[in-house]
């Protein structure tokens, strides 16, 4: 039987959920006999593979270019995980909804800087006007809530999700957990 | 006809990252830069928030790090509050960042940098990671693992969870330390030692073969800034900020988190969501300094402890004045874990370690506070302001990949000039290009608090610039 192809995604996220995947240690070893990391901030492919089996997706939906990666995503992996708070709910990046990315782009770029005052617009990605949560765009397979996530609780739910087992997140997770 | 190579994104990279490399008509490099793509704007939405919340929001800014911004962000709260912590407090928030720095150099140097370093920087994308080192080298890839669990573990030990950990607040530390936890973390030292001693020796027996790479990445003189103690030996977490110049003469000295913002400015690039800081006497971007591990070391006299000091003289021994070449911040960055090592079991030692008075407490005394640590990666900036209740009104933040941040786009310049040539590039020329970054361990969840992510990736762009190649790697 060919390995399982995993992707780990981070979107407008903090990076936490991926330190606490990385936090399953050595089981990370482990489970790597079972899975391919083919799509990962810690391995080498620059293009999200044709066909992933497991896609985790830690962070909310807040630039166009997120928005673009979270429909190619989609297309592309059977069984999407929403990774982590951020990604379930917007969390801490979208407290900056009722201000709007106007503002907070003229407080970073302009008020709060000695050289230079202007807001960055080569190469780098617009903002969307609203910070939401991943299900607001595509559909999401499996809710995985935490900020984040421990690694326990990724052990749990990815040897399930390989081996097909039985997965009871709320008796692993909760938010803000 | 000129064009842009584009590499989207950068890997092996905290965060999202974008280089993109223009050419001339004849097909030299013109320029490159490096792009940080992510923008969430904690600057301006922490307004109103009442400021005993910053330390916990703060952290949220990244999760590798959060124990950094955990600490600033406390220290600004303390300076607001007018207060200074209780001692123990101070040494055992002092461990917490020491366990932290020694998880995440683990993590960048292991996980993200060893797969050039210990398989090749022109070794097939597919295997050019951590699972690849592992499989090639199941002795160095498990320490690398093992230390940044060793690190983690001591996190969770002391704060209750790995990430975020809620214990760090504004006054102190919420919980003292028990002996079973002191015990607990003291018996992990032996095998943290015999793994960093591994990974320095297997550093120092490949090194030799990087000569090209020590020659062209990012190795140009520069200022440098990092905290350091009254002894002149290196510090993270109290201490005040000394900046150095290229032959090593103190240019200022003695710099309070309260002084910071008068010598430290930061200017904006139209091409990254990433500031780029400066210090202001000399403008920007003349005033361009290096932090992080090569800074400090380039800075301290002493590590301050006996084992780091050992290596410290033999780092200092690669140069008259301070080391310029940025390939050695990953040679820093080990002996940076070697002393954290030895410091965390020193800090253990103290006959105080388990005293139960770790808070202070008071309210708002002072409209404004400032508080500065060393990140793994380099120096953190917090300053707040407040009204009479203690909300927010202002924040402003510094952090070390914004001071890396003209450093990192030279580097990758020079670089690009290096490896391509007549237009013509291989894979492992761009995975170099990428390795001038990696040697920073920029924090692009960091350095986007109030900006964004960087993605890498290459592609060419005609003259007037639409796109006539893009080149995916790894696919």
């Amino acid at each position: 039987m060919s390995k399982l192809k995993l992707a780990t995604v981070w979107l407008d996220g903090c990076s936490g959920c991926h330190m606490s995947f990385l936090d399953m240690d050595e089981r990370l070893l482990e489970l790597a006999a079972l899975v391919d990391v083919v799509y990962s901030p810690i391995v080498d492919a620059k293009e999200f593979p044709d066909q992933v089996d497991i896609a985790l997706v830690e962070g909310a939906v807040a630039s166009v270019d997120d928005e673009k990666k979270i429909r190619k995503i989609r297309a592309h992996t059977k069984t999407l995980v929403a990774m982590g708070d951020c990604a379930i709910t917007g969390n801490v990046p979208s407290m900056r909804n009722p201000i709007g990315p106007q503002a907070v782009l003229e407080r970073a770029y302009i008020e709060n800087v000695s050289a230079q005052p202007q807001i960055p617009c080569v190469v780098v990605p617009k903002l969307l006007k609203i910070v939401r949560p991943i299900h607001e765009f595509v559909t999401v397979d499996v809710f995985l809530p935490g900020c984040p996530p421990s690694a326990d609780t990724f052990y749990a739910a990815l040897t399930a999700l390989v081996t097909g087992g039985p997965l009871d997140i709320p008796a692993l997770t909760r938010f803000g957990a | 006809m000129s064009q842009t190579i584009t590499i989207d994104p950068v890997t092996r990279l905290e965060g999202h990252g974008k280089i993109t490399i223009h050419l001339n008509e004849q097909g030299e490099v013109a320029d490159a830069h490096f792009h940080v793509t992510q923008v969430r704007g904690f600057e301006r939405f922490s307004e109103g928030r009442p400021f005993y919340e910053m330390p916990a929001l703060m952290a949220r800014i990244c999760g590798i790090c959060p124990v950094s911004h955990l600490i600033a962000s406390a220290k600004a709260c303390e300076s607001i509050m007018a207060v200074q912590i209780p001692h123990t407090a101070a040494q055992l928030r002092r461990m917490l960042n020491l366990a932290q720095m020694v998880q995440s150099h683990a993590l960048s140097f292991f996980y993200l940098s060893s797969p050039d370093l210990l398989l090749g920087m022109d070794t097939d994308a597919k295997t050019r990671n951590l699972f690849g080192v592992v499989a090639a080298k199941p002795e160095l890839g498990r320490a690398g693992v093992a230390l940044r669990r060793f690190g983690q573990h001591i996190i969770e030990l002391l704060g209750d969870k790995r990430i975020h950990p809620g214990w760090v607040i504004a006054g102190g530390v919420t919980e003292p330390l028990l002996a079973a936890k002191r015990d607990e973390i003291l018996s992990m030292i032996p095998e943290a030692f015999a793994n960093i001693k591994l990974a320095l020796k297997a550093y120092k027996e490949i090194a030799d073969r990087f000569q090209n790479e020590i020659e062209v990445f990012a190795n140009f003189p520069s200022l440098y800034l990092g905290l350091i103690n009254e002894d002149e030996s290196v510090e993270f977490t109290d201490g005040a900020l000394r900046l150095i110049d290229a032959e090593g003469k103190i240019v200022e000295d003695g710099i309070t988190a309260e002084h910071f913002p008068e010598v430290i400015g930061e200017a904006v690039e139209p091409y990254s969501y990433t500031k780029f800081a400066y210090y202001k006497p000399l403008g920007y971007p003349a005033g361009s300094y290096r932090v992080g591990p090569l800074a400090r070391l380039n800075i301290a006299r002493s590590m301050g402890t006996p084992l780091a000091n050992a290596e410290l003289a033999e780092f200092k021994k690669l140069s008259q004045g301070p080391v310029q070449g940025s390939f050695y911040y990953h040679y820093a960055r080990l002996i940076d874990m070697l002393y954290g090592i030895e410091k965390i079991e020193q800090i253990l030692a103290d006959p105080t370690i388990l005293d139960t008075h770790v808070r202070a407490q008071a309210g708002v005394n002072r409209l404004e506070g400032t508080g500065q640590a060393e990140a793994p990666r380099g120096t953190l900036h917090h300053h707040y302001r407040v009204d009479d209740d203690g909300k927010i009104t202002w924040a402003n933040l510094v952090i070390a990949t914004g001071q890396n941040n003209n450093a990192m786009n030279r580097g990758v310049l020079t670089a690009a000039k290096a490896y391509i040539k007549d237009g013509k590039f291989a894979e492992g020329a761009l995975n170099r290009i990428e390795a001038v970054v990696r040697t920073f361990d920029p924090c692009l969840s960091c350095s986007t608090h109030a900006f964004g992510q960087m993605p890498l990736a290459v592609t060419l762009l005609a003259a007037d610039g639409s796109v006539s190649d893009r080149l995916v790697r790894g696919a």
